[in-house]
Formats: structure tokens, C-alpha cells, sequence
């Protein structure tokens, strides 16, 4: 059941669900506050939130590649991808990466003390128009947490989609996310995937190299690939490039683009990227949308 | 031999490459081997092989007095290892170590480059090749080196 | 048409309906919009003289209420605070809770409003609320906002609201327009135009009656003159596009000699909404707040993401800002967020003037 050359189209699904993704339009600058049930070490640098309601009715309906405003009493807010299953909605799963005060005091949060969400927002992977293709995810570091929603999404829906690829890049093996959980899925016979690191010791099992070397590995279908990329905005550059020298059409290609949002609500002005609020427009946006705003620097 | 003319001829590197190259450099062809753990080549040795990976995993490797091996590049299937550079002497800068059963053919460099001296027509194409993969080596290694998933 | 001796009606007919009128007035010899009590309050006499990098107040020769153009204030300061207290929490045992606060929500009547001030107000309508998300302040005091705009009489010294489509006559969305004809001995006048329902009923309530062909023809001639007077200029047809085409034009480098990045230009705009959030505690720790105010897209800052700013170079951040008010807009909102008012030249301390940069980019295609 391929759908056929045409590339699918995100618009369709932000109509359907746009009633379930924007709730508290009403009151869009207060956070709700959810428990910290547990706090799990990924990487020297980064950890992974599970987030629980005080209600465990009142779940957070999200679709993958969408992101919250998470906030540290006092501190501030920041904007982190949601991490974690959409199936389970009532489970809020964040990875977060050191990088500054707040996000310092998100990572450090105890279980059983409270953060404030704002959210979800956000334009997301278009997984449902995907459906009868092949699908390809390269994640760079910290870019697979936004993209490990849609790998979910993929395999609880297994059946409904072609082969489906994930490449997996990272600076060195301390820095992979969600290890575990990657030995599960290389233990799967329908799904293949290929980790690669910078560098590493030398017992080290898979690949050295970056991720565009490992584009031709991948059993890619151009006609009937549909590829998500989220990394450092160098890895996703090249790895366009090298997809589009593959065969692969530019509106087949999305990438999940990192501007310092602020607000979630497009009103702050922060996260433009030229026509583009990265916020409300994006973060996923179809490559052919925004590949002008890309090769143009400081914008 | 006209199995590693095959063999070659299925191999990225040679890609349609005309069967009349294949022919000349089939000659310096031989079929080799390596186990998990076996190395292909090791520093300072002197490089008398190009290799050309059919199946397995290879670490390439530096070695460090303290701290041991680091490995910085991995190749696989498709991939070739070593130098078409016709300069004397040729010696292994690196180590190249055997993942997991790993097999190649081995390219006897001073055959080839005898070879590419007689056929000048061989000698730019496979310099050509040699070219564009040495060419794709600098901007995955460029990319390697800029620490791209960093703070 | 009101009578000038009638106008204080207009006041008081509004201040009986509840509202708090804001409006133009002088505060140590700057021209400023505060509250207004009384139609003393006004600044009677004076009018404005600008020229890039320059505003000067000087007497009129006649007792004009609305004789000057645009100061360094706009309406926004009201609609959308420069600094405004979102929400504030105590900690609890393992979470927070929201505390009440005291929350003003007035009913602002604001008088004299002109031409391009309406428009930037509507333009503020689409960013905070005509998206997915409502701005709750804004949109309280946006739709309770009762608006009494000004035709102008006479050109700003830098202003190109006509190029702009957005002066020197106001468009709908006003519920009340006046037209200001004085001379220094001739009769003295408002001609008053009811754009709302409510406009309509505030104008019956105060003593008026249909104009006379030559009092119209003499509002009209004003406002004809105004817009003769208007020295700028700027080609919208095609603008954005001339943009999108030049971000790499070396004009953006010649002009980024000049600029002091100092962001005089977005706190005078009168559509400039970029903000960020503060986030601060008090001396305990127990009760924290969140804040928003008013940024600069100016700043390095503006643009930082944990590892460096995106916008480093005063070229890219002068280049934002045009780009976003003359292009990028127009893709965000269907709009362009400039209305022409001058403002931005008026008080850049260098005198940037922004049409005379769209002119070098669009000249040096069309030599």
C-alpha cells in the first residue's frame, strides 16, 4: 500500500487533532503542575523525567515531535521535546541536557516534588501520512528524544508502514540515549538499526563515523522513504545533502528544527526564523518549507 | 579468477567499472580473511595490500601509549581500506582491526601500480575513484572532528 | 461636527460610561500619553517637529488640541505592558500554588489616536490575537478599549503612513474619528465620524450637528494636506520579495556601520511585540513570580540557544529587524509591521532612516 510519489502533508493532521494539542488556550501562560515520579540518568550530562499528573486521569494527549514548556519554581522555563509514548499519555517523559540554570534545576528535581508544564505545542512528525512508506529517522545526541515518540508511534503501528530505519549518531558511546532501549530495538527483526559514534574505546561493537556515512548502508527506497532528522543543525544539513544525492525528494525529508523559544505561543518573537516561528510553525517542519531559511546565515 | 572479477565488479568501489580493467587488475586479486580480532594491517607496516571489503566490520584504530586504542572510523561493507597513493614507500599509518569476521579482496598495490603504468586508461580510473573516495574520506572526517554534538 | 467648546462633552461622556481616558499630554516638557482628566490636559498649542535623530515641540500659532504628530510613546504601553506581571506562586509542600493577585482591568478610552496607531493596534490584534493562542491581558483591554483617532492636519517629519496604507486618515476601527480644523482667527472645530455602534451612541449623547459642505471640505483639505506634505516613501509593491532576494546585499553592512544596536527603534515601534520572561523569587525562595517584558531583537542575547547566539553580527541583528517588519511579517501575520509612523527615524540617535535603506536595496536592482 505505497502511497506514491507525492510527499505527505502535515496539514491534515494538525486540523484533526488540533482540538486534542492546543488545550489551556484559555489560559496559555500559566503551567500546570505535574509530579516528578522519576529521574534516570541517561548520560554524564542529561536525564530523562518521568512526569505524572497528581490525577492520573488528567493525562498530557501529545503527538510525536511536540514539546513543552517545563518549568523549576523560581528558576525559569525552558522548552524540552517530549520523550516519551504518545500511546501513553498519561506518563510525561522529558530528556533534558544540563545546559543552563533551568535546565540544571529540571535535571535535579526529586521524585515526588512538582514542575509546572505548559503545552504540548508544536507541529510534529507527520507518522500518520508516513503510513504505507518506508520510513528512515536519523537522530543526532540529544535529537533522539524528540524523535523516540515517532519510533513508538512506528512500532506500535508496525504493520502500517514499509521498512522502517533508524541511524544514530553521538559523540561517544557514554553519550547514547536510551541504550537499553536501542539493544531492544537492534533486537528486532523488523527494524534496523545502526548506531555510530565520534569516536570510541575499541571495544566498542558498532560504528565509528559520522551519521551521512552511514546513509548508504541504509536499504533506502528513495520513491518510497519518508525521512525525520533531528540533530545538531550541521549533521542535519550534511545528512539532507546526502539524502537528496540519494534520491529523495525535498518534501519527503523533515527535519525538527532548535530555536530558543520562549513563549511556545508564537507572540515572544524569539524563534523566528525569517517567516517561520519555530514554536508554533515547527519545530518539525517539511524540509522544502524552510531549506531557503536554512543555507542563509544569522537569520 | 573471473569470480573476483565478480566479486570486484559488485563492489561500490568499481563500480561500473568496464569489464577490460577488471581483467587487467584481477591478477593482483586474492580473496582474504580476518576473524574478530584479527588485524588487517597495524602502523608503520609496510601497506603492500588495498583492501576491498565485501562483508564484516573493521575498526580503524589509533593507538595510544597510555589509554590504548581509540578507535575513530569503522567501515563495513562497500567500504575500501588503504592507499592508491603510487608513492614508495607505502606504510600503514593507522590500525586496521577485525571486528567480526570480516572478508575482502586484497589488491597487491605494487601489481596495481604496475598495471595502472602500462594501461594509463586503468591508472585514471581507479585514480579517479581513489580521488572521490579520499575526497568523501575529508568531509566525514571534517564533520568527525567539529564535535558536532558538543555543549 | 462638535464645536470646540462642545469637545469636553466628548470627556465626560466617556468618563460616564466608565472609562479611563488616556491621551496625549505634556509631562516636563515632553509629549507623552498618560491620563487625560479634562480637555486642559490636552496639549493644547503645540505641535511636533522631526527630522531623523531629532523631536522638538513648538508653540503653535493656533489652539490646536491635536496639532502634534507622533511622540516616542504609542498605545501599545497600555495594551501590551512593557513590563507586566504574568502570574505568582508559593511553594508548597512538593509543588506550588498560584496566589491571587490584584488585576486591573480597565476600561481604556483612548484619545487621539492617529491614523498609524490604529493600524499598529490592529496589527497587535493578529499577534496576540487572532492566532491559535489569546493573549488574556491584551485581549481584555483590547476589546474594552473604546478609540478616539485623529485624522492628521499635518505630516510627521519622518512619517510615510501614507506609502504604508495606514495614514493620514484613519481606517475603520475606530469608534470614533476626528477631524481637527483651526486656524489662528477662524472657527474651530471637530468633524466626528461614528466607526462603532457605541461610537455612535457616545456622539449622541454630546451636543452636534451634520456638518456643512464647506466644514467637510475644509476636514478633507487637511488631511489632503497631509498627506501632499509626507516627504517619505516607501515601494511596497514587491518589498518583500526585494528583501528575501537581498540578505546577503552589502547595504546591510553600510548600514550596520551606523547602527548603534541600541534598540531605540523596536521601544518606540509601534508593533514591536518581541518580550521575554523573567522568572524571579523573593528573598525566601517561597514565593516566585513570572514577568514579561518588553525585548530588543537588538541584543545578542535576543537570539542566544545554550551554546551561542544565532544573530552576532550588528548586520544580521539591523537586518532582523527590517526584514521582520517589511518582509517576514507579512508571511507571519498578512501584514506588513510598519505603519509608517517615523518613529524609528525620529529617535534612532544616528537618524537610520529604514526608507532610505529599502530604497538603496531596491535602487541598486534598478539602477
Amino acid at each position: 500500500m505505497k502511497t506514491g510519489d507525492r510527499g505527505p502533508e502535515t496539514g491534515n493532521m494538525e486540523m484533526s487533532l488540533d482540538a486534542l494539542i492546543h488545550p489551556a488556550a484559555a489560559q496559555p501562560m500559566a503551567p500546570r503542575q505535574f509530579l516528578v515520579q522519576n529521574v534516570r540518568r541517561e548520560t554524564p550530562d542529561t536525564f530523562t523525567l518521568t512526569l505524572a499528573r497528581p490525577n492520573p486521569e488528567e493525562g498530557l494527549i501529545f503527538a510525536p515531535g511536540q514539546f513543552n514548556m517545563l518549568y523549576a519554581f523560581g528558576v525559569g522555563e525552558a522548552p524540552i521535546s517530549i520523550s516519551g509514548d504518545p500511546d501513553r499519555p498519561h506518563l510525561l517523559v522529558h530528556t533534558i541536557r544540563e545546559v543552563g540554570n533551568v535546565t540544571r534545576a529540571l535535571c535535579h528535581q526529586k521524585p515526588g516534588r512538582a514542575i509546572g508544564v505548559r503545552g504540548p505545542f508544536g507541529a510534529f512528525w507527520p507518522v500518520a501520512e508516513a503510513q504505507g512508506n518506508d520510513v528512515l529517522v536519523v537522530a543526532g545526541g540529544l535529537g533522539l528524544a524528540p524523535l523516540r515518540p515517532a519510533i513508538y508511534y512506528l512500532l506500535s503501528r508496525r504493520a502500517a508502514y514499509g521498512s522502517v530505519e533508524i541511524i544514530y549518531g553521538a559523540r561517544t558511546p557514554q553519550d547514547l540515549l536510551y541504550r537499553r532501549e536501542l539493544e531492544r530495538w537492534r533486537g528486532r527483526f523488523d527494524l534496523r538499526v545502526h548506531v555510530t559514534v565520534d569516536a570510541a574505546p575499541s571495544d566498542w561493537k558498532t560504528n565509528v563515523g559520522v551519521v551521512t556515512a552511514l546513509l548508504p548502508r541504509a536499504r533506502l527506497d528513495p520513491f518510497h522513504t519518508v525521512a525525520f532528522l533531528c540533530g545538531p543543525g550541521v549533521m542535519m544539513r550534511f545528512t539532507v545533502r546526502e539524502l537528496l544525492n540519494l534520491g529523495l525528494k525535498e518534501d519527503r525529508i523533515f527535519v525538527s528544527l532548535e530555536r530558543h523559544m520562549k513563549c511556545g505561543l508564537g507572540m515572544c518573537g524569539h524563534c523566528q526564523l525569517g517567516p517561520v516561528f519555530v514554536c508554533k510553525d515547527g519545530p518539525v517542519f517539511r524540509y522544502d518549507r524552510v531549506k531557503d531559511w536554512l543555507d542563509r546565515r544569522e537569520v | 579468477m573471473e569470480d573476483l572479477e565478480a566479486l570486484l565488479a559488485a563492489h561500490p568501489f568499481f563500480q561500473g567499472l568496464a569489464p577490460r580493467f577488471l581483467r587487467l587488475i584481477a591478477p593482483c586479486a586474492a580473496r582474504v580473511t580476518f576473524n574478530a580480532g584479527q588485524f588487517l594491517c597495524h602502523e608503520n607496516e609496510e601497506a603492500k595490500q588495498f583492501f576491498v571489503i565485501h562483508h564484516g566490520r573493521v575498526a580503524v584504530e589509533i593507538y595510544r601509549h597510555r589509554g590504548g586504542p581509540v578507535t575513530i572510523q569503522t567501515l563495513g561493507d562497500g567500504d575500501v581500506l588503504g592507499w592508491l597513493g603510487f608513492l614508495k614507500p607505502y606504510h600503514w599509518h593507522l590500525d586496521a582491526r577485525a571486528m567480526e569476521l570480516t572478508r575482502a579482496v586484497g589488491l597487491d598495490v605494487l601489481c596495481l601500480l604496475e598495471k595502472c603504468q602500462q594501461d594509463h586508461e586503468l591508472g585514471y580510473e581507479l585514480l579517479k575513484r581513489y580521488a572521490h573516495y579520499l575526497a568523501v574520506q575529508f568531509r566525514v572526517t571534517k564533520l568527525q572532528i567539529m564535535d558536532m554534538y558538543g555543549k | 461636527m462638535v464645536a470646540r467648546q462642545d469637545f469636553p462633552y466628548l470627556l465626560e461622556a466617556l468618563i460616564r460610561r466608565g472609562c479611563q481616558l488616556m491621551g496625549p499630554t505634556l509631562r516636563r516638557g515632553d509629549l507623552v500619553y498618560g491620563p487625560l482628566h479634562g480637555v486642559e490636559d490636552l496639549p493644547r498649542g503645540w505641535r511636533d517637529w522631526q527630522a531623523p535623530g531629532s523631536f522638538r515641540l513648538q508653540p503653535r500659532e493656533d489652539q490646536a488640541l491635536f496639532g502634534y504628530g507622533v511622540g516616542q510613546h504609542s498605545w501599545k504601553s497600555f495594551l501590551f505592558p512593557p513590563r507586566q506581571l504574568l502570574w505568582q506562586a508559593r511553594r508548597t509542600r512538593g509543588g506550588f500554588e498560584f496566589m491571587p493577585r490584584e488585576e486591573d482591568h480597565p476600561r481604556y478610552a483612548f484619545i487621539g489616536v492617529h491614523p498609524c496607531d490604529l493600524t499598529a493596534i490592529q496589527v497587535q490584534d493578529k499577534v496576540f490575537l487572532e492566532g491559535a493562542y489569546v493573549d488574556p491581558t491584551y485581549g481584555q483591554r483590547r476589546l474594552g478599549a473604546f478609540i478616539v483617532a485623529v485624522n492628521c492636519g499635518h505630516a510627521c517629519g519622518t512619517g510615510f503612513c501614507a506609502s504604508m496604507g495606514a495614514g493620514p486618515r484613519a481606517a475603520p476601527g475606530f469608534d470614533l474619528a476626528l477631524t481637527e480644523v483651526v486656524s489662528p482667527n477662524g472657527p474651530h472645530y471637530f468633524l466626528v465620524e461614528a466607526g462603532t455602534e457605541e461610537g455612535g451612541a457616545v456622539l449622541g449623547e454630546i451636543p452636534h450637528r451634520p456638518a456643512a459642505p464647506e466644514e467637510w471640505q475644509a476636514a478633507e483639505d487637511r488631511i489632503k494636506q497631509a498627506e501632499n506634505q509626507m516627504g517619505r516613501f516607501v515601494q511596497t509593491r514587491g518589498l518583500k520579495e526585494l528583501l528575501y532576494r537581498n540578505y546577503e546585499h552589502p547595504r546591510w553592512d553600510d548600514v550596520a556601520s551606523r547602527c548603534l544596536t541600541c534598540g531605540n527603534c523596536t521601544w518606540v515601534c509601534p508593533t514591536c511585540f518581541c518580550h521575554t520572561m523573567e522568572d524571579v523569587t523573593d528573598l525566601t525562595g517561597e514565593i516566585a513570580q513570572r514577568w514579561r517584558r518588553l525585548d530588543v531583537c537588538f541584543s545578542v542575547n535576543y537570539s542566544y540557544l545554550h551554546g551561542g547566539s544565532v544573530r552576532v553580527s550588528p548586520r544580521s541583528r539591523y537586518r532582523q529587524w527590517l526584514t521582520h517588519k517589511l518582509a517576514t511579517w507579512v508571511d507571519q501575520f498578512g501584514c506588513f509591521g510598519c505603519v509608517g509612523c517615523g518613529r524609528c527615524i525620529t529617535w534612532c540617535p544616528v537618524g537610520i532612516d529604514l526608507t532610505e535603506e529599502v530604497r538603496a536595496i531596491g535602487e541598486s536592482e534598478n539602477p
